[in-house]
């Protein structure tokens, strides 16, 4: 828009002083604001379930969401409640936090085994082998949730936190994303490792893997995000209201008959600040993590 | 085993071998047995084999195919939207231009929708287009000089509701993504650019475009996935699986109307067949367009 390349601004010099200078603060400014804007934008619904949290449940679904309320009316009503009267809430809220650990550490584990064996070896059936990783991560799961859950009743294993977790652990979209940083990483490493003598498997934990710490801070808060906040198979699976996650949870207090609307927005505000630690605690690997692992061709 | 650990050609068998598992396991079995199930009537775990019949019912079947109109709609219309825009999003932070700190916020404003499940970012949205008057977004439109708005009973303003939910939660994750591409074109081909008398605008399409091409692919390959996925946006959204008229419905949100709500596994089975080839042959075309698979076997 208002910007000069160096270039001409330096030729530009001896004839036009000021204009370059004024015109790149000017970009400066509408660019700024520009970005200040959308930021603001995004934050608008977080900022009204925050506001909602003071508010009266009767009141917000009368009169749905807004920034139009009465400061008299606010109150920490809702606070209270949530740490005296909300059953189960705390309850979810710790099985979330257990499941998402446990799957986390797990679909990093095994998935970078797997990119680390695509990318690092030459072997028989490799290049169809990560043909399927492709094909794998192009078919949702919404297309396989209704076998698996046949199949799940079947062995009799509904309700069981393994059943919830195992399915995604060697995950395609992780695996692609861990490959793509490995390939960075020079063989060498490999080849010095070993006549080192440390094993195949020492190699990768105590060489590539430790390289490899802003791919799996990266990879991290997007599985940890998505497992925080999974739903449609646990809400397949999970039978018993005590075994629930979070999101499940949230969702059985919206019934036609019951009104939970304080202590679903307040449940809602909640769950969101356990991600948001690990997304503020992890956040300044990410952008490095997913730079060397960016999608190369 | 000490002899297996250190075997160079054993190895990369081991490491891949949870991969091959889940594969068999979560994936070919139930495909197979998704197959298997849409040729079939299965009743209280009763299963017989009544030929194509599931299949005729389906192409008869008006709500199948509006739920397919749904769902292809909003998968375009979330391409359209979740592919340029973070990309110039990308492209404005990426340039020299302004300081880190308001970058920084900037990115993480920008993300911290992802961070929202899909029952509270529905709910949110649900309750800000809710269709009083003192509703957030119809105050915007009143703002604007338009009545209220009933969103979410009309076909294309639900639509609009759904889209920018999806635009609201996957603009920053997208963004990311083409960031993390720009940053890996290296600077030397900016200013070889530069030198030969580009100008920024020249720069994005000769040099950021052409090296973000990998990244294209793939945040279309996910956003088609997501967008023929959809289901518990609008689950969310219209509370429940029945929005008026079936406006909200997609093919997936059918799959679970069919399969867990009536039990009528073998109808639903045949929408997931239907819904798998339609995933299968988008993407496979697109892959294979874009040379994705060529590279891969070259390896």
């Amino acid at each position: 828009m208002t910007t000069q390349t160096t270039v001409s601004s330096e030729t530009d010099r001896t004839i036009v002083v000021e204009r370059p200078r004024i015109s790149r603060r000017t970009a400066v400014l509408i660019q700024s604001a520009f970005l200040v804007l959308i930021a603001l934008v995004s934050l608008v619904p977080i900022l009204a379930i925050f506001v909602g949290t003071f508010q009266d449940g009767n009141e917000i679904i009368r009169n749905g969401m807004s920034f139009s309320f009465d400061f008299s009316e606010l109150s920490l009503d809702n606070y209270v409640m949530l740490f005296t009267d909300s059953g189960l809430y705390f309850q979810w809220f710790w099985n979330s936090l257990i499941i998402t650990v446990i799957q986390v550490v797990g679909t990093l584990l095994i998935s970078s085994f797997v990119a680390y064996g695509f990318a690092m070896y030459e072997f028989r059936g490799k290049s169809l082998g990560f043909i399927l990783v492709i094909i794998l991560m192009t078919i949702p799961f919404e297309m396989l949730m209704l076998p698996l859950y046949v199949q799940v009743n079947d062995i009799g294993a509904a309700d069981q936190y393994w059943i919830v977790v195992l399915p995604f652990l060697a995950q395609a979209v992780t695996i692609f994303f861990f490959r793509q940083y490995f390939l960075g990483v020079p063989r060498e490493i490999l080849e010095a490792g070993r006549v080192d003598g440390v094993s195949e498997f020492g190699i990768f934990f105590r060489l590539v893997a430790p390289i490899a710490r802003p791919a799996f801070a990266a990879m991290a808060i997007l599985n940890g995000m998505t497992v925080w906040n999974t739903f449609l198979w646990p809400l397949l699976v999970l039978r018993s209201p005590d075994k629930f996650l979070l999101p499940i949870g949230l969702n059985t207090l919206l019934t036609p008959y019951g009104n939970n609307y304080e202590l679903l927005i307040i449940g809602s505000f909640f769950s969101l600040i356990p991600i948001l630690i690990l997304f503020l605690a992890f956040q300044r690997f990410f952008i490095d993590g997913m730079t060397a692992g960016a999608v190369k061709g | 085993m000490k002899k297996l650990l250190y075997n160079q050609r054993l190895a990369p068998y081991l490491f891949i071998l949870p991969f091959v598992l889940t594969l068999l396991i979560f994936w070919l079995v139930p495909v197979g047995r998704s197959v298997v199930m849409s040729f079939q009537e299965v009743l209280y775990g009763q299963a017989t084999f009544i030929g194509t019949r599931n299949y005729e019912r389906l192409w008869r079947d008006q709500v199948f195919w509006k739920a397919m109109f749904n769902s292809i709609r909003y998968m375009v219309l979330t391409l359209i939207v979740l592919v340029p825009i973070p990309m110039i999003l990308a492209a404005i932070i990426n340039s020299k231009l302004g300081s880190v700190r308001m970058k920084n916020f900037f990115k993480s404003s920008l993300f911290v929708p992802a961070l929202t499940s899909v029952v509270v970012a529905g709910i949110v949205f649900r309750l800000m287009f809710s269709e009083t008057d003192s509703g957030l977004m119809n105050q915007v439109v009143s703002f604007l000089g338009f009545g209220p708005v009933r969103w979410l009973r009309e076909d294309l303003t639900g639509l609009f509701a759904l889209l920018l939910l999806a635009l609201w939660r996957w603009a920053g994750v997208n963004t990311m993504y083409f960031l993390a591409g720009m940053q890996a074109i290296p600077s030397e081909y900016y200013e070889a650019a530069s030198i030969d008398g580009a100008g920024k605008i020249q720069q994005f399409f000769n040099v950021t475009l052409p090296g973000l091409k990998p990244t294209i692919v793939y945040v279309t390959t996910i956003s088609v996935y997501g967008g023929l996925a959809m289901f518990l946006e609008s689950f969310m959204l219209y509370a429940g699986n029945n929005s008026p008229n079936n406006q909200g419905l997609t093919i997936v949100g059918y799959l679970y109307r069919k399969g867990i709500q009536e039990n009528d596994l073998g109808f639903a089975s045949a929408v997931g067949v239907v819904l798998l080839v339609l995933v299968l042959v988008i993407n496979l075309t697109q892959l294979t367009a874009t040379g994705t698979f060529k590279k891969e076997s070259a390896r």
